[in-house]
């Protein structure tokens, strides 16, 4: 009896995780779907469609004469319906009649199929890539010609941007936190408190007064100035994290490689730091998605130089300016996705350890 | 003479001291400029910039200390420390510290920055309707954003770690995580996108078509509950942060407490609210003080679903319309220590628990 119970408790709770995990999946499989599927398609049917399901296909196109009054009833095989259930598209058996084009007269006559728009192509990459020119037909069959944006050059500065971006201010924190953990210096406590206290303040309160410091020194839109305003934002928490992990190494080792006469530098650099990859590791990747998706940062200090803007800008652009134009939203997002996702798929233990150190000590 | 060139002489140091950090500053000053002027391929560029970038500042630890281990063993002592925390406190210093005081006194300064204002804009702040309205909405993120995000995170921990499929279900739950609150905005603008008619692309109108309601432009005209809407991305995104903690800190409760409380007969509710929501309490606030510090500074999902438009505007949002569109910095500036306020009780949060 109590086994039954328990068998059936655990079936509740495998059914309602799935759920809540396919609820989950959902949105980003409809972008990396869509962004796969022709631009005409992405505007006209759901991405659900490529999966098989029941949908009306056109058997018979009927054309009736030029002159049947729209406002009357209108007969077609002996029935008559009105301008207004057409437009809808009205049932009869297992039929559907619906206008094919109001003006010329013709109506559709469907039958509901089984179908799969199976229609997928790379075309969308390709002009997100490298600028391809690329048509679309208009609803009012029109052809429209338009430039892809390239996303090429962005991709490479955000590399340029999230690496340095990343591995600058785990050096410098690891020095900093190196020298709070086995150093003595005058004031380390107020100092190591203040950096704590920083932890939470929010970056806005910095922006206006660094961009002033960054115009008056040339600094706008440069790469080094990004790299400072990350690396000053990421210190905090990294300095906390590598203070944690580098405090709690055993005290033996440093003082054995003391009295065999290392200097401080060499003890940091050959043994502190091997000593502390695993910590390094999952810090190095959380401030690397950080920087990598960063948006507010990069619009704040790169502005609108066009040869240095990054991945999340371009992108926000895209929305902004051809907020309908899917095929290319979907297809650059999902190239802006790419990076992160290799990294969390790849690295996902370091990144969870990354995650518990910064919120629970241990 | 011979003397004098000897490399621990005293005039020597003194070159030495004032020859490394000029050289440094020099030499990446001109790589710096190099970088600004050039017209390199983009590919190479990121490639020569990563290097720099790298190399650079381990080369001025390098050579810092090179000079410092040069000295006599008492002033090595006293220096050394400084050489190690200086980048740090020197950027922090720059970029956080002084940034925050100067914040807060343009806040008492007019548009330009050159009266002297009072507490003007404070009083526009929380008067003025559209900045109100600002406030109002990154109540509704916090309130329904965070916690909601706590909430979720809690149940699915505990959902997965009775499972068989644990590991996947996490994975799946936690990876939006990764992904960057534009290309979550792409991702929900799609669910959300409305066209007139009865053919619908977006998941959300769809779905309502099926069932036979009408479909909604979801994130503008239904104010204000289009803000909800936008605060589903965050859920979205932030439940995968809370679970993975939780589901950390519920492993850590005793096995024989759980055994001992089904052995006198509590049920698993009971079990849930008694003894693992008590046991995990401290994780619970640290949380939560996270993810409400993290929806405070809510600024890309906004501004990429609607750009603030329709009553979404949020603090962040607002702070940077004020600053790089009106060019007002003293309303800029306010709303930036109005944020810096709300987060300070977290701040003394963060320092007891360090104490500790």
């Amino acid at each position: 009896m109590k086994k039954k119970e328990k068998k059936r408790s655990k079936w509740l709770v495998n059914t309602v995780l799935g759920i809540i995990s396919i609820i989950w999946l959902i949105p980003t499989l409809g972008l990396f779907i869509s962004s796969f599927r022709p631009a005409t398609d992405i505007l006209q049917t759901g991405w659900w469609t490529i999966f098989p399901h029941r949908a009306w296909e056109t058997t018979v196109e009927l054309e009736l004469s030029k002159d049947v009054d729209l406002r009357q009833p209108i007969e077609i095989d002996g029935t008559s319906y009105t301008d207004e259930e057409l437009r809808k598209g009205i049932k009869i058996n297992d039929q559907r009649l619906i206008w094919e084009n109001r003006r010329a007269r013709i109506v559709n006559v469907q039958d509901k199929v089984w179908n799969m728009n199976t229609d997928f192509t790379l075309e969308n990459y390709m002009s997100v890539l490298t600028g391809k020119e690329y048509s679309i037909m208009q609803p009012d069959g029109s052809v429209r010609v338009e430039k892809g944006s390239d996303l090429s050059q962005a991709f490479w500065n955000t590399v340029a941007v999230s690496i340095p971006g990343t591995i600058i201010p785990i050096l410098i924190a690891s020095f900093a936190a190196y020298a709070f953990a086995w150093m003595n210096f005058p004031g380390r406590r107020v100092m190591f408190v203040i950096i704590i206290a920083l932890l939470v303040v929010p970056l806005q309160v910095a922006l206006i007064p660094v961009l002033k410091d960054y115009t008056a020194l040339g600094l706008n839109g440069s790469l080094l100035g990004i790299w400072l305003a990350h690396t000053a934002f990421g210190l905090p928490l990294i300095t906390y994290f590598m203070y944690n992990y580098i405090s709690q190494l055993p005290r033996d080792i440093f003082e054995s490689a003391y009295i065999d006469g290392a200097s401080n530098f060499s003890i940091f650099s050959r043994l502190v730091l091997p000593l502390s990859v695993p910590a390094l590791a999952s810090i190095s990747i959380f401030q690397f998605l950080w920087v990598w998706n960063d948006y507010l940062v990069a619009l704040v200090f790169i502005g609108s130089q066009p040869d240095v803007q990054v991945l999340s800008m371009k992108i926000a652009d895209l929305v902004g300016s051809r907020g309908s134009d899917w095929h290319l939203l979907t297809s650059a997002a999902f190239i802006s996705m790419l990076m992160p996702l290799t990294v969390f798929f790849l690295l996902q233990k370091y990144f969870v350890k990354g995650l518990l150190g910064g919120s629970i000590k241990g | 003479m011979k003397n004098l060139l000897r490399i621990n002489s005293t005039p020597m140091l003194i070159f030495l001291s004032i020859l490394i950090p000029t050289g440094n500053f020099y030499i990446h000053w001109r790589i710096f400029l190099f970088f600004r002027d050039t017209e390199l391929n983009s590919l190479l560029l990121a490639v020569l910039a990563v290097l720099w970038g790298v190399v650079g500042v381990y080369t001025i630890y390098l050579s810092f200390n090179w000079v410092v281990e040069k000295y006599s063993d008492r002033l090595k002592k006293g220096i050394l420390p400084f050489v190690f925390i200086g980048p740090a406190v020197i950027l922090l210093g720059w970029l956080l510290v002084l940034p925050t005081v100067r914040t807060i006194y343009l806040s008492f300064l007019d548009a330009q920055s050159v009266h002297f204002v009072g507490l003007a804009n404070y009083v526009a702040v929380f008067t003025d309707r559209l900045l109100v309205s600002t406030l109002r909405n990154n109540l509704l993120w916090v309130a329904f954003g965070a916690t909601l995000s706590v909430a979720f995170g809690l149940l699915i921990a505990i959902l997965a770690d009775r499972s068989s499929y644990e590991r996947i279900a996490k994975s799946i739950i936690f990876m939006p995580m990764a992904i960057s609150l534009v290309a979550a905005g792409v991702i929900w603008k799609f669910i959300y996108y409305f066209q007139p008619g009865d053919q619908q692309v977006g998941l959300l109108n769809a779905i309502m078509l099926a069932f036979g309601g009408e479909p909604q432009a979801w994130t503008s005209m239904l104010q204000p509950w289009n803000n909800l809407f936008l605060i589903v991305i965050l859920i979205w995104m932030q439940t995968g942060f809370a679970m993975v903690i939780f589901s950390a800190s519920i492993k850590g409760v005793p096995d024989q407490m759980l055994e001992a409380a089904r052995v006198d007969g509590a049920n698993e509710v009971r079990i849930f609210f008694s003894i693992i929501i008590p046991y995990i309490s401290s994780t619970i606030l640290a949380v939560t003080t996270t993810i409400v510090v993290f929806t405070l500074k809510i600024f890309d999902i906004v501004m990429v679903m609607t750009g603030g438009q329709y009553d979404t505007e949020v603090v962040a949002t607002q702070f940077y319309r004020q600053f790089f569109m009106y060019r007002n910095f003293g309303y800029g500036s306010t709303l930036a220590i109005v944020l810096l306020i709300a987060v300070i009780p977290v701040i003394i949060f963060n320092l007891r628990q360090f104490r500790k």
